[in-house]
């Protein structure tokens, strides 16, 4: 490059440079003159409006706290509720020493320990200008010497709260769950479902059970009041209420007096018992044993009382009605059955040998029945009533398993319910592609489907594992002819604003294509359980309605060949689970029962009694002798023969 | 006639400040202590501070309107690279407040190392520039813009938008400067704006919610919008001439957020109206017009590509500050120069304002 053009390029350059000097400049004038413009528009033209504004500026808008809805019985016996109480609160953002006032407020009320330990962890929780609760519950007289004492303590307040109490404690734990205060985790949730200025000021929150699954017919929409504040923030009056929508009652289908019978029959014992209407789908009674106390939780449970649950070897937290996974034992029989004749394995009267065991062709290996002498020659009905294994082998290694997957599983069994809690448990129905799939990441010896693993399948062992929920719901559909409903705890919501009820419809969901005259062989084998020389024979003194049942004995250990099953010998944990069956009266079913007694050994000595009880309970309204007097839902003592509301279940 | 001793002194003291410049920030700085006595309820203390702070800012910027830019423009790229680095660090071990990283713990003090990025990145593209004044290609422009996203992006990840659009125009304005071509500069905001609807559809649905709460506060007028609806009546209550000193109730109602930092103006606009906006507005005017002057004049590349950056981020700021205040720009934390309170930011912007001021003497 010459000299000329390069300084022509300067001189280029320069003039460029100084136009977009220009033009910045230019830019930048413009720029604030919006500013102006702006500060024009809002301190001349909106004057009226912000002045207005700046002077009910001493007014701040509130979110009102909506009430949570109620949760009932089907017969109105209030199982959740709210009541008030003061608290004391603290605003951290508000204390300039924080131990000194705790302190100071020590010498007022009595702050314990436990007190002190919970508020810790909710001010490590919360927001620098949340206030946080320091004691709850305070007596009228506590909140009044706090009172009189405010203007010691800047940032220090009592408000009236609503506490909610769940009046049956352990009764009610696994159906209704808890609240509890509203964690990181919850916000984060709000937050991204955008609930979270519906929850403004909310401090409790569903955790578990229903309190969580109908979080949002329970919660109720926030409210607004306008309060004249003093320049500390401090209410004077309030000036206009925009009232909050309370949350919607829920009316259970389920009858607290039976769920308090069924729950004190277990005693000590551990186990399930779920009771159905197979008419609708209405849980009436869905016991967990044992329970805990969701009262503990709410307002944060103590962190030695939690590890004391958490750890216990009994598991009172888990709920196993929906996540407790047995195999079925004998009570799979019933269903097995309706897969054999619908398939036409076997006719409803073919008689087949039931013999003390039974052998594969061309292997040594004995499945042995209970019954070590055998029973003849049996039907189909027969092998239900007296529980045969040998005929429930034979029947299952005719069929194979690709047969008796889809049949079986047309009860479902081995799927969710799809009941409204969370955390169920799907279970396990054995199948090819199951086995393939759960040991995947076996050897394929292992993998592979044998043929002799159906065997054990037929009477309920082998690799079948249900929830009690999954065992009432079939012995339910069952019972319905094949009715399906979805099992539901909750049967009505009461709109809190205009009162209005949503049911939750009692129509199928569907219905099962087995040929309708095959229940009544299943079904008359069910009777005769409960008649001479069945199994649960015992059970029946006294009954005044029909009922059918089954019994079963799920297997904790496996029983070396050749060994004797003694139950003394064992050690509690490892004894086999009791299982019954029921549903009543036979020709119109109003309840369908599934009960689980952990390590009690046989059906019919610790299930059958309790479902025998539930079910006359909840049909005649007869109170089992052993628990007269004694439940809380019934506080007089009941007299014999002083018929309870027959309707109980209805 | 020999002067009189003081005279002396005093001009030695007052000879590199800019004349002009010094009576814009003189009646900026009154202004912002008569605010910031009100802000803070009348704290004695926080008025110390603010005077230990001035007089810090104006023995720094007179440091720096001594020096020669041709020396202070050599510490460029070892203070951008010293940037750079201490930004990696944030990234891997920085302290982190708030959810975002931006502090960096260096055993006797903690620094932010964004603050000094702010100065040390228009520093660098122009020194850049300079170096390369008599070669310059569309290469070197390419290899600029790299020097301006790599810290860019570091501050980014911080998180910390604000910060990282502040530098990454700053040095964008020496670009502009440097004779950017037009085509290029159109072209880039024709792309973010059809950029802006895949952003949008990529955006979760509470982030969109705090982007409509941004152009209207009312959708959560306890929420997000609380701060800026707030500040908004203040302003919009000042009216034509203000409530009048320490008369402010919004702000002695507790309704002013952040009122002694980033919503100061707040409380100023409350107290001394839109006839005390329009004042502060003329100063700022006068800063930005008296630093444009200086960049026309400037002698060497460097100059006036440094002074062009000083005095557009400047700008910048201000703008940003009164317009998230007014509530037409987004919430950031941009302080207000010189009358927000705190150390960092009076002292990062005396150094810039001192190397304005050390350009604008280096005479023709």
């Amino acid at each position: 490059m010459h000299r000329p053009t390069r300084l022509k390029d300067a001189q280029a350059e320069e003039s460029q440079f100084q136009l977009r000097l220009v033009i910045a400049y230019g830019f930048m004038v413009l720029m604030l003159l919006t500013l102006a413009a702006r500060f024009i528009w809002l301190q001349v033209m909106q004057y009226e409006h912000f002045a207005t504004l700046a002077q009910n500026n001493s007014i701040s808008l509130v979110p009102v706290q909506p009430n949570r809805g109620l949760i009932m019985d089907r017969n109105g016996v209030v199982l959740a509720q709210n009541h008030a109480a003061y608290t004391l609160e603290i605003t951290p953002a508000k204390m300039d020493d924080m131990e000194a006032t705790i302190k100071a407020l020590g010498g007022l009320v009595e702050i314990t320990p436990r007190d002190d330990r919970r508020f810790r962890k909710f001010l490590a929780e919360s927001k620098e200008f949340e206030p946080v609760p320091l004691k709850l519950k305070l007596s009228e007289e506590e909140a009044a010497r706090i009172a009189a004492n405010a203007w010691r303590f800047p940032g220090v307040e009592v408000k009236a709260r609503l506490f909610r109490d769940y009046p049956y404690k352990e009764l009610t734990s696994h159906v209704l769950g808890y609240i509890g205060r509203i964690n990181q985790r919850d916000q984060q949730k709000l937050e991204e479902d955008d609930k979270l200025a519906n929850y403004r000021g909310a401090t409790h929150i569903g955790k578990l059970g229903l309190e969580a699954v109908y979080e949002a017919e329970l919660h109720g929409t926030n409210g607004f009041e306008e309060v004249e504040t003093d320049a500390g923030g401090r209410a004077v009056r309030s000036l206009r209420r925009t009232p909050p929508i309370h949350g919607n009652n829920l009316k259970l289908a389920l009858d607290i007096r039976l769920q308090e019978v069924a729950d004190k029959l277990f005693g000590q014992r551990r186990g399930a018992l779920v009771a159905i209407d197979p008419q609708t789908g209405g849980v009436l009674a869905f016991v967990s044993k044992p329970g805990f106390d969701p009262n503990l939780f709410i307002d944060g449970i103590d962190s030695a009382t939690w590890k004391s649950l958490n750890e216990d070897w009994q598991k009172p937290l888990v709920n196993r009605a929906v996540r407790g996974l047995y195999p079925p034992g004998s009570t799979f029989k019933p269903f097995m059955a309706m897969a054999a004749l619908q398939s036409g394995a076997i006719g409803p009267y073919d008689l087949r040998p039931a013999p003390g065991y039974f052998t594969l062709p061309g292997s040594s290996h004995q499945f042995r029945d209970s019954n070590p002498r055998g029973n003849g020659m049996v039907n189909i009905g027969k092998a239900i009533a007296v529980s045969s294994d040998t005929f429930f082998y034979r029947v299952a290694w005719d069929m194979g398993i690709d047969r008796i997957h889809p049949l079986v599983g047309q009860f479902g069994l081995g799927q969710k319910t799809g009941i409204d809690l969370d955390g169920e448990a799907s279970g396990v129905l054995p199948s090819k592609e199951w086995k393939e799939k759960r040991f995947a990441r076996f050897k394929p010896e292992v993998r592979r489907w044998y043929p002799a693993d159906v065997v054990s399948v037929g009477i309920g062992q082998g690799f079948n594992a249900y929830t009690p929920l999954q065992m009432a719901n079939a012995t339910a559909i069952l019972a319905a002819d094949g009715k399906v409903f979805k099992p539901h705890l909750v049967q009505e919501i009461t709109q809190a604003g205009n009162g209005k009820v949503r049911l939750v419809e009692p129509r199928p969901v569907r219905t099962l294509a087995f040929r309708p005259e095959l229940y009544g062989h299943v079904k008359d084998g069910m009777v005769a359980v409960m008649r001479p020389g069945g199994t649960a024979a015992r059970l029946a003194a006294g009954l005044t309605y029909t009922m059918a049942g089954k019994t079963g004995t799920a297997q904790v250990v496996q029983i070396k060949q050749g060994a004797k099953y003694n139950a003394a010998a064992l050690a509690e944990q490892y004894r086999d689970h009791s299982w019954f069956i029921a549903f009543a009266p036979v020709e119109a079913p109003r309840i369908a029962i599934a009960v689980i007694v952990e390590n009690a050994g046989f059906g019919a000595a610790s299930a059958a009694p309790i479902a025998r009880a539930v079910s006359d309970f909840a049909l005649t309204g007869k109170v089992p002798a052993e628990l007269q007097g004694k439940l809380i839902t019934m506080p007089q003592p009941a007299q014999a023969g002083d018929k309870q509301d027959a309707s109980a279940a209805r | 006639m020999q002067a009189p001793l003081a005279k002396r002194i005093w001009d030695a003291i007052a000879a590199p400040f800019d004349g002009w410049l010094m009576v814009f920030l003189a009646g900026i700085f009154v202004m912002s202590m008569l605010v910031l006595f009100s802000a803070s309820n009348q704290s004695w203390h926080k008025i110390d501070n603010k005077l230990i702070y001035t007089v810090m800012a104006l023995a720094i910027m007179w440091v720096m309107a001594n020096a020669r830019p041709q020396t202070v423009m050599n510490f460029a790229p070892p203070l951008y690279a010293a940037g750079v680095l201490m930004l990696v660090g944030v990234e891997l071990f920085g302290i982190t407040v708030n959810g975002s990283t931006r502090w960096l713990n260096l055993g006797i003090v903690r620094i932010q190392p964004s603050e000094i990025m702010k100065t040390a990145l228009p520093m660098m593209v122009a020194w850049y520039f300079q170096k390369y004044e008599s070669t310059l290609n569309w290469r070197h422009y390419l290899f600029a813009v790299l020097l301006i996203v790599i810290p860019g992006v570091l501050v980014l990840k911080q998180p910390d938008l604000g910060t990282a659009t502040l530098i990454m125009g700053a040095g964008f304005f020496v670009l502009f400067f440097a004779g950017l071509s037009w085509k290029i500069i159109i072209g880039g905001l024709v792309a973010f704006l059809a950029s802006l609807p895949v952003v949008w559809n990529m955006m979760h649905d509470y982030q969109r919610r705090r982007v409509l709460t941004l152009i209207d506060p009312m959708q959560d007028p306890l929420g997000d919008g609380y701060h800026i609806i707030q500040s908004m009546i203040a302003i919009g209550s000042g009216g034509p001439w203000g409530k009048g000193w320490l008369n402010g109730s919004q702000t002695h109602l507790d309704y002013i957020p952040e009122r002694t930092t980033d919503f100061i103006f707040a409380v100023y606009s409350e107290e001394f109206g839109l006839a005390g906006n329009l004042l502060l507005l003329a100063l700022y005017l006068g800063v930005i017009t008296r630093g444009m002057l200086i960049t026309a004049r400037a002698q060497t590349l460097y100059g006036r590509l440094l002074a062009g950056a000083i005095t557009l981020s400047f700008f910048v700021y201000v703008f940003v500050n009164m317009g998230m205040v007014a509530g037409i720009l987004p919430v950031v934390g941009v302080p207000l120069p010189f009358m927000s309170y705190g150390g960092t930011a009076t002292v990062s912007l005396a150094v810039a304002l001192g190397m304005l001021m050390s350009i604008g003497n280096t005479k023709r």
